[in-house]
């Protein structure tokens, strides 16, 4: 699946942790099929590193003695994986057909004009990260924005404000 | 414990039959009520976590005794979410929607404590099962 | 405490409060008073009963009795009759159009039955963290009985005979699935339920996971017994880490009790299930993509033949399902499969869970049998279109689906009667829209969908759906020309007919049917440069209607751009070619005078 420009290129982060990498290394040694289990081994990473720069997908791919190229490709191929580091709260913006037709073109358009974002990109206090994701599967509470693990249902543009506000002020 | 037959399950089935019997029934043999909040995630992203805690806090604050929280899987009412179920001896299950904080402690305060149903609450169930 | 013995239960839904529910009320409590019954029966006003057609409604509980089209002048009736004296209105009473019985019981009307519960038998019912909740409702009891009663081919026999097909959209006959496996060689056989749900808009197997996880672990142990599987996978999204706790929870449970792992039910079979995570990824709900991904590799559909069924995870005889298929098996198992066949249609047995969203009043889950139509899903369980707007059309199947306006609302539905109007069943996500829906811009939006989750491999749908949606795109922005609608309907063909993959063969059935059934909006956008649902910004243009208008300057005083020219007591205008569409003056004006576009 295609993604935003900006993350389909290679970020270097330069020295992380190493108790990271140590971290990351042990989970892996727990694991029997260690190559079948790729996806999950990124999914632990970005638990870990928040996001998946070079070093550490070079590292996995040393690690289980496979191409980096193979690892690459499996990161960029996942939505749910980011080469990027992202902000301090990841907003994920449900554009699935229930939340598109209860209006969540209009948040979207509220969101990037109130954080001056694009979808994808981090704000430039690093403290939010705008995503649209597919249906949340509250179409219930259709439109729905996702802040972290925190659920906005029926979000209308108005109380848009006040949401982020909420999470502004914990800084 | 192991199950190896048909019959450890069955053991296993009668003793919790006695527990469950009141969902589709009314029958109970513990004399037990029985509140069933809906903890799926649209219902968790709804405020079912305030309703449990509100229902919680009316419990022991009035000191109930027999009342049992069970916390279930999506009915289906999306669109009124949270839910709430009320398994009471000897009644027919009754379902309520939108259940905020407020409304939880009302289902304790009223509908528990004196039987006095909820105003513009109840849903009715509109399906059968297999 | 219990002094209430008796509850009147009228129904408060929209649709009975405009057929006067409200004063019903009033006047069933002024009856009680005088009847001196008000301190022992209380009146109640309820959410809506999903019957607006016969409102309002009044249910007297605990005594179950239902009645319809209660006017306020029957309340004194009620009271007399039924509460004074235990008497029945027989008058009142729902009168079934095919038996011409009266019906007392709300449970035995066919309306009520239009809902049958197979898949979500247990959803909402028992604590999906408590294995001795299902096991009280029978669970395990199929699987007991499988591995203690019957061989394999009993066991695909009787799912082909119960003429199961798949959930997950394709409808491929599950029993036969089962067969295909079993019978292809090697010791080393796999089973994967697909739990990808990937469909926007869709969330009945999210809701089965987090509602019901045991009636899916059992029914994999079955189909690994079926199909000779010692290993079952369950692929599930990232997105849904309620749902993959639960089924933790609910595997080691059944771990516990020796209900998965070595020798089960003392049968010598032995099965074991690991958890496989997605990570977003449409096209990883094509089974052999699903295996790549399971693989740990990018997820990226291979051509079939061969079949999963021959050579599918790690290059062995592999079978995928679906968690609603899967939740459809110990049913069957316990019932027998004359019990399944006889739901549904000629061709399509059983019931289909679907997720009603978008623009309708009741929005939820709804299992309903095959065969029945748009219509009653629609405006009898849904309650009908919220707002009391107008309905436009439904879409069926997501973005691989198509669109399905009031001509077919009452064609009974199954995989086959879908396909034939231009849709199809896919996993069963319902999106119903309003009249302020533009299907151009519905269009758009799913072929946005698929062009970004195409996955590159092969051409036709890796440019095609890009081109398709920059056609799309071109329209909408009021740039199109007739060559263009003619260009979109020849790619579209094009790409149907030489994708490699499902997500590509049916990308272009959105832009199909809605070319189809709304060829009139594609000409407005394109000739007219005007879209009447005004959401496509660049074409739609506010303007004040003189006659309403009477200058109280708010819509000047909120316009960003400042294009609404006008004294005060005066009639304002709005230059149309500042105007940005923001929609401002629209909410600001309280007279009407602002005219949508």
């Amino acid at each position: 699946m295609t993604k935003p420009e900006s993350q389909s290129k290679t970020y270097s982060a330069g020295v992380l942790p190493k108790d990271k990498y140590d971290k990351l290394d042990q989970y892996i040694s727990t694991l029997e099929d260690k190559e079948g289990s790729l996806i999950h081994i990124l999914h632990k990473a970005q638990e870990i590193f928040t996001f998946l720069p070079q070093e550490v997908q070079l590292h996995i791919a040393r690690h289980l003695d496979i191409p980096a190229a193979k690892v690459f490709g499996v990161t960029t191929f996942y939505s749910y994986f980011t080469s990027t580091p992202v902000g301090k709260h990841t907003i994920s913006l449900c554009m699935g057909t229930a939340c598109f037709v209860r209006g969540a073109e209009k948040i979207a358009h509220e969101l990037k004009d109130k954080l001056n974002i694009t979808s994808g990109g981090t704000t430039e206090d690093n403290l939010f990260t705008l995503k649209e994701v597919r249906c949340i599967g509250a179409c219930g509470l259709a439109p729905i924005i996702m802040i972290d693990d925190k659920v906005f249902g029926r979000v209308k543009v108005e109380n848009i404000d006040s949401i982020l506000k909420e999470f502004k002020e914990e800084v | 414990m192991g199950i190896k037959s048909l019959d450890d399950l069955k053991k296993i089935r009668e003793d919790s039959l006695k527990k469950v019997n009141l969902r589709e029934t009314g029958k109970d043999g513990e004399n037990i009520t029985e509140i069933m909040v809906g903890m799926a995630t649209c219902g968790i992203a709804a405020g079912a976590r305030v309703t449990l805690a509100a229902l919680l806090d009316e419990i022991s604050k009035n000191n109930l005794e027999n009342i049992r929280i069970i916390q279930v899987g999506c009915l289906g009412y999306c669109h009124s979410e949270p839910i709430v179920q009320i398994n009471q001896p000897g009644k027919e299950p009754l379902l309520y929607g939108n259940v905020d904080d407020k409304k939880a402690r009302d289902i304790i305060n009223k509908h528990i404590l004196k039987n006095e149903l909820l105003d513009d609450s109840i849903i009715i169930n509109t399906f059968q099962k297999a | 405490m219990d002094k209430i013995r008796s509850h009147i239960m009228v129904c408060g839904g929209t649709g009975c409060v405009s057929s006067h529910s409200e004063e019903l009320i009033s006047a069933l409590k002024a009856a009680l008073v005088t009847a001196g019954y008000d301190q022992e029966i209380s009146v109640i006003k309820t959410g809506c009963f999903g019957f607006c057609g016969q409102g309002p409604i009044v249910k007297i509980h605990p005594d179950n009795v239902f009645y319809v089209q209660v006017t306020p002048n029957d309340a004194e009736e009620i009271v007399k009759e039924h509460i004074v004296k235990g008497r029945t209105v027989h008058r009142l009473l729902f009168e079934e159009p095919e038996m011409k019985g009266k019906l007392e019981s709300h449970d035995d009307m066919t309306f009520y039955k239009k809902q049958y519960r197979i898949a979500l038998r247990n959803c909402g019912l028992i604590n999906p963290e408590n294995i001795d909740e299902y096991i009280a409702f029978r669970g395990y009891e199929a699987l007991g009985k499988v591995l203690t009663e019957m061989t394999p081919e009993d066991v695909f026999y009787m799912i082909k005979e119960s003429g199961l097909r798949g959930r997950g959209g394709g409808g491929f006959p599950t029993g036969l699935k089962w067969e295909l496996t079993s019978k292809s060689e090697g010791t080393e056989k796999y089973i994967i339920c697909n739990a990808d749900e990937g469909d926007p808009g869709a969330f009945m197997d999210r809701s089965i996971l987090e509602g019901d996880p045991h009636s899916v672990l059992e029914a994999m142990v079955i189909g690994g017994y079926a199909t000779g599987a010692h290993q079952g996978i369950i692929y599930i999204r990232a997105e849904y880490p309620l749902a993959i706790k639960r089924l933790k929870i609910a595997m080691d449970q059944a771990r516990d009790y020796g209900l998965i792992g070595k020798d089960i039910f003392g049968s010598g079979f032995d099965f074991d299930i690991i958890i496989r995570l997605g990570a977003g990824a449409f096209v990883c709900g094509e089974e052999t993509a699903l295996i790549h991904s399971v693989e740990g590799l990018r997820g990226e559909p291979t051509k079939k033949p061969p079949f999963p069924s021959e050579s599918g995870y790690k290059g062995k005889p592999t079978t995928v399902n679906n968690v609603e298929t899967f939740a459809n098996i110990c049913p069957i198992i316990l019932n027998g499969s004359p019990w399944f066949k006889n739901i549904g249609t000629e061709t399509s047995k059983g019931t289909k869970v679907f997720a009603l969203a978008g623009n309708v009043n009741n929005v939820g889950l709804v299992e309903v049998p095959m065969g029945t139509t748009l219509r009653e899903i629609i405006f009898d369980i849904g309650g009908g279109i919220q707002d009391g707007k107008g309905f436009k059309a439904v879409q069926t199947g997501g973005p691989s689906g198509g669109v399905i306006t009031t001509l077919d609302l009452d064609t009974p539905i199954d995989y086959e009667s879908l396909k034939n109007i231009g849709s199809m069943m896919g996993s069963g996500g319902m999106i119903v829209m309003n009249d302020t829906t533009c299907m151009v811009n519905i269009a758009k939006f799913y072929l946005e969908f698929t062009q970004d989750e195409s996955c590159g491999k092969c051409t036709s749908c890796r440019i095609g759906t890009k081109r398709m949606f920059e056609i799309l795109t071109k329209i909408t922005n009021g740039d199109g020309t007739m060559d263009d609608l003619e260009h979109l309907d020849a790619l579209a063909r094009m790409i149907k007919d030489t994708a490699l993959c499902g997500l590509g063969q049916t990308a272009p059935n959105p832009v199909l049917s809605t070319m189809n059934y709304f060829h009139d909006e594609y000409l407005e956008h394109v000739n007219d440069k005007y879209c009447r649902a005004g959401t496509c910004k660049a074409l739609s243009k506010y303007s004040i209607i003189a006659d309403k208008c009477i200058g109280c300057t708010a819509c000047a005083r909120v316009c960003p751009v400042k294009c609404i020219e006008g004294k005060a007591k005066e009639v304002h205008v709005i230059d149309q070619s500042k105007c940005i569409s923001c929609g401002a003056c629209f909410d600001a004006c309280k007279f009407d005078a602002v005219l949508k576009p």
